[in-house]
């Protein structure tokens, strides 16, 4: 059980996706304009997150064991389906959600944050019940970071800012900072 | 300039440059950031990208007119993965020291939104030799953004530059330089240099707006 939570608080805070490892920085700081957009953005990335560890335990046990070198190729194509999938069952079961969650639904195929959660999955031995925990750190991480951050950027309109700092590089100035405080959870389970 | 082909020069330097995949569309950070903590690192993951998206330009746009409209995207993705596994597989034969820095960042290569964009938006509607073109420049440009990227977290977070000390023992290095917090400022400032050099060029060249569009101007 301590190990359990250990994975999570793990992939939660102290290795979080976004700020440690740079993984899906693309929607980070691409669609992290509002506060709104960003959260939803995040629950969508949780669902699929979730989904693509019990596909990539499956895949890992079953299959990839007699074939290695087909890994990268079938959790790559595991996904991109997954995410057609759901996409299609959303709009079947609940077509308010569907247009909640709009363009960003599809867009989460190309985010290196769910094929990143697969590898790093496989690469530290997971079973299936601890890859899932490791799923639901990493996904709340990414939409605690993705929150964060729409929030810092909302308030960072009106404020009074050059105009050449304004865009992408004041928003990355805005991740090393955050990145920063984030090092601080870094002593959090030294002792054990 | 290459007068003779100069479609080709054009779609080169416009890769290297004016429309670097980094500095300018603000494609690719994730590699981008995770492993430029050295200079070495940098280089290798430019020369893997380097490699995937030239080969996989290739592939695409000589099998363009066979590609289904539908599944187009798809395809692209099971092309790229297909070299992403070929570089992987060989690092780890040829340099396992540094296949193992990289770690899980080559596999990771396949969802480097930069490569995939080349192919819808290049590739998959040019000549082949246009795309191998485009790709080669594109690529040398996010290269030289990795490289500049971790050449200054190395210099600053080591004092060192391929491994080679540089300011003697009295240097203190600046260790959140090599942490990811580094990596985020380092590449905020970057982008502030890139786009004030753009911005005074632009003005330059309103001033000069009588003379030739192409004025050196000098930095």
């Amino acid at each position: 059980m301590n190990e359990l939570v250990w994975i999570f608080v793990s992939a939660l805070l102290i290795n979080n996706f976004v700020l440690a490892y740079f993984l899906g920085l693309c929607p980070f700081l691409g669609v992290s304009g509002r506060l709104e957009t960003s959260f939803r953005l995040g629950l969508a990335t949780i669902f699929v997150m979730l989904i693509t560890a019990l596909c990539s335990w499956f895949l890992n046990t079953y299959i990839l064991i007699h074939a290695p070198y087909l890994r990268l190729i079938s959790f790559i194509v595991v996904i991109a389906s997954t995410v057609q999938f759901i996409e299609m069952v959303i709009k079947k079961i609940s077509p308010a959600l569907f247009k909640a969650l709009g363009i960003f639904l599809p867009l989460i195929t190309t985010n290196c944050a769910i094929l990143g959660l697969a590898i790093f999955a496989t690469n530290k031995g997971y079973g299936l019940v601890e890859g899932l925990f490791y799923a639901l750190g990493a996904g709340l991480g990414f939409t605690l970071a993705m929150v964060l951050m729409a929030g810092l950027r909302e308030e960072s309109e009106i404020a009074p800012v050059p105009r050449l700092i304004r865009g992408t590089a004041m928003n990355l100035i805005i991740a090393g900072i955050l990145s920063m405080a984030f090092m601080g959870f870094a002593g959090l389970f030294s002792a054990a | 300039m290459a007068k003779a082909k100069p479609d080709a020069y054009q779609e080169f330097v416009k890769g290297l440059w004016r429309d670097n995949p980094v500095f300018a569309q603000v494609l690719g950070m994730c590699p981008m950031l995770a492993v430029t903590n050295t200079a070495v690192n940098a280089l290798a993951m430019g020369g893997a990208t380097f490699f995937v998206l030239v080969a996989s330009s290739f592939l695409v746009s000589s099998l363009k007119s066979l590609i289904p409209k539908q599944v187009r995207i798809s395809t692209y993705i099971i092309i790229i993965a297909t070299f992403v596994t070929v570089t992987d597989f060989t690092l780890q034969a040829m340099v396992p020291t540094i296949h193992k820095e990289l770690g899980a960042f080559i596999p990771l290569i396949v969802a480097n939104c930069m490569i995939l964009g080349r192919q819808e938006a290049f590739a998959s509607r040019n000549t082949v030799r246009m795309a191998v073109v485009d790709a080669v420049g594109m690529a040398s440009g996010f290269l030289f953004a990795l490289f500049s990227l971790g050449a200054v977290r190395e210099i600053l977070g080591n004092g060192s530059l391929f491994g080679v000390d540089l300011f003697g023992p009295n240097f203190e290095p600046w260790v959140i330089m090599i942490l990811p917090p580094g990596g985020f400022l380092t590449l905020g400032l970057l982008m502030l240099a890139f786009s004030w050099i753009v911005e005074r060029k632009q003005r330059l060249a309103e001033q000069l707006a009588g003379l030739e569009p192409d004025v050196e101007v000098k930095p």
